[in-house]
């Protein structure tokens, strides 16, 4: 059976990865193999237009609109092409919905896969072997760590984004927000909740 | 056995911190150019995503567990860029300037929006039919390559021998044990696989919680036919 092969190439540039970066860069655009401008772009396109409001807006509307709900529930997938929340890393996107009965919570634990057309680059802790390691094992207390605590009688789903679907969960909406308009609703959703390591917050 | 990225159910990792979801999108400039150079050298197509996983996982542990993820990133792309024949090792710090014959394939700035958002669907329609179905007990095999020792999977080792149910049948999706290796797209039927907590630890945190992964058809055994 053929082995993989060992190749450690990246220890003859400067450690620094600051300068290992760069080294890269200036190694490739003397070549021709990359523009400057594209890079620029794809560091706006991550800082500044996909972001968890993409997923915000989607969780709104599927709390005020059964129809939408509905359809966003069984037909993923058109519906955010609709919206336009589709590309890099959201090509196959699944939602899973908290009930009372069930709370869900999403990892990547041989990676950082992660929706990015609707939440953006992965947050530090989400990437971090803390998260990664542990959440599959011991969800309650990760939970804990970002002051969640749930029910004894809920039950904790993890899913573990091994393959190329990615999951957005659907969080419960507090009786308290009931009433809200979808916009302020919006602003209520955070990205944790939409990752299932928050839950949405009490009306202030 | 795997590899130093296979870490799902580790023990001896320490709290998580999530204040660290507080910080800006890049915390640095260069995790911002590290995140775009290696989306960028995408565009020439020398490798497909399973590839450049696999160059961080095989990053040696040393390095994996000390390098920060970003760092990971750029040293698995030159790994790559050197692997894959893009660049020879010594024209990294070479300020002299070609014109690479892969240059047409670079990434232009006016390009940049339509390839992030058209992505790289992974599913793929296949003749076969699913061998599973909804509601049906399997068990996964050992987590490992069947085809490289050593080589790409994406079955995480806590799984592996272990009994669950079809939640999702996803159609026919990309095999990353072999396109990751060279050896074709391989297509086949995708699964949501529930695991019972009880069935993957020996002291589980609460027994009625479940751990969802998704596997591969030729990940799993028939478990009762």
């Amino acid at each position: 059976m053929p082995h993989d092969i060992e190749n450690h190439s990246h220890s003859l540039l400067p450690s620094e990865p600051e300068l290992k970066v760069k080294a890269i860069e200036s190694a490739l655009v003397n070549q021709g193999l990359i523009d400057p401008a594209a890079l620029d772009e794809i560091i706006d396109t991550y800082q500044n237009k996909i972001g968890p409001k993409n997923g915000a807006s989607v969780i709104a509307k599927a709390w005020i609109d059964q129809d939408f709900k509905d359809e966003l529930m069984s037909n993923t997938m058109a519906v955010l092409e609709k919206y336009g929340f589709y590309g890099r890393q959201g090509e196959h996107i699944r939602v899973v919905e908290n009930t009372p009965a069930v709370h869900n919570i999403v990892v990547c634990t041989l990676c950082s896969c992660y929706p990015w057309p609707l939440l953006g680059i992965p947050p530090t802790w989400y990437k971090s072997d803390e998260y990664r390691s542990r959440v599959v094992r011991e969800p309650r207390k990760c939970l804990s760590e970002f002051g969640v605590k749930l029910p004894e009688n809920t039950n904790i789903r993890v899913w573990d984004s091994t393959a190329e679907i990615r999951y957005l969960v659907l969080p419960m909406l507090p009786d308290a927000f009931k009433g809200f308009s979808e916009q302020e609703l919006v602003g209520i959703v955070s990205r944790d909740a939409m990752i299932g390591t928050g839950l949405i917050g009490p009306a202030k | 056995m795997t590899r130093v990225h296979d870490m799902g159910g580790r023990y001896g990792d320490g709290k998580i911190n999530p204040d660290l979801g507080k910080e800006d999108v890049f915390k640095a400039k260069w995790h911002a150019r590290a995140l775009a150079v290696t989306l960028a050298s995408g565009s020439l197509k020398k490798w497909n995503l399973d590839m450049s996983r696999h160059a961080r996982e095989c990053l040696p542990p040393k390095e994996y567990a000390t390098f920060s993820y970003y760092e990971k990133w750029i040293s698995a792309l030159a790994n790559l860029l050197v692997e894959k024949g893009v660049i020879n090792s010594d024209k990294f710090l070479d300020p002299s300037v070609n014109d690479h014959p892969l240059s047409n394939r670079k990434l232009k700035a006016a390009d940049v929006s339509e390839v992030l958002g058209k992505g790289a669907p992974t599913s793929r329609k296949i003749e076969r039919a699913p061998r599973f179905i909804v509601g049906q007990n399997v068990k996964t095999r050992r987590a490992e390559n069947s085809f490289i020792s050593g080589g790409h999977t994406r079955l995480p080792r806590y799984a592996e021998k272990s009994e669950g149910i079809i939640e999702i049948c996803h159609g026919a999706h990309v095999f990353p044990d072999t396109h990751a290796h060279n050896l074709g797209e391989q297509p086949e039927h995708l699964y949501t696989v529930s695991f019972l907590s009880s069935e993957l630890w020996q002291n589980p945190e609460n027994p009625g919680d479940t751990v969802c992964v998704d596997i591969w058809e030729s990940y799993l055994e028939p478990f009762d036919d």
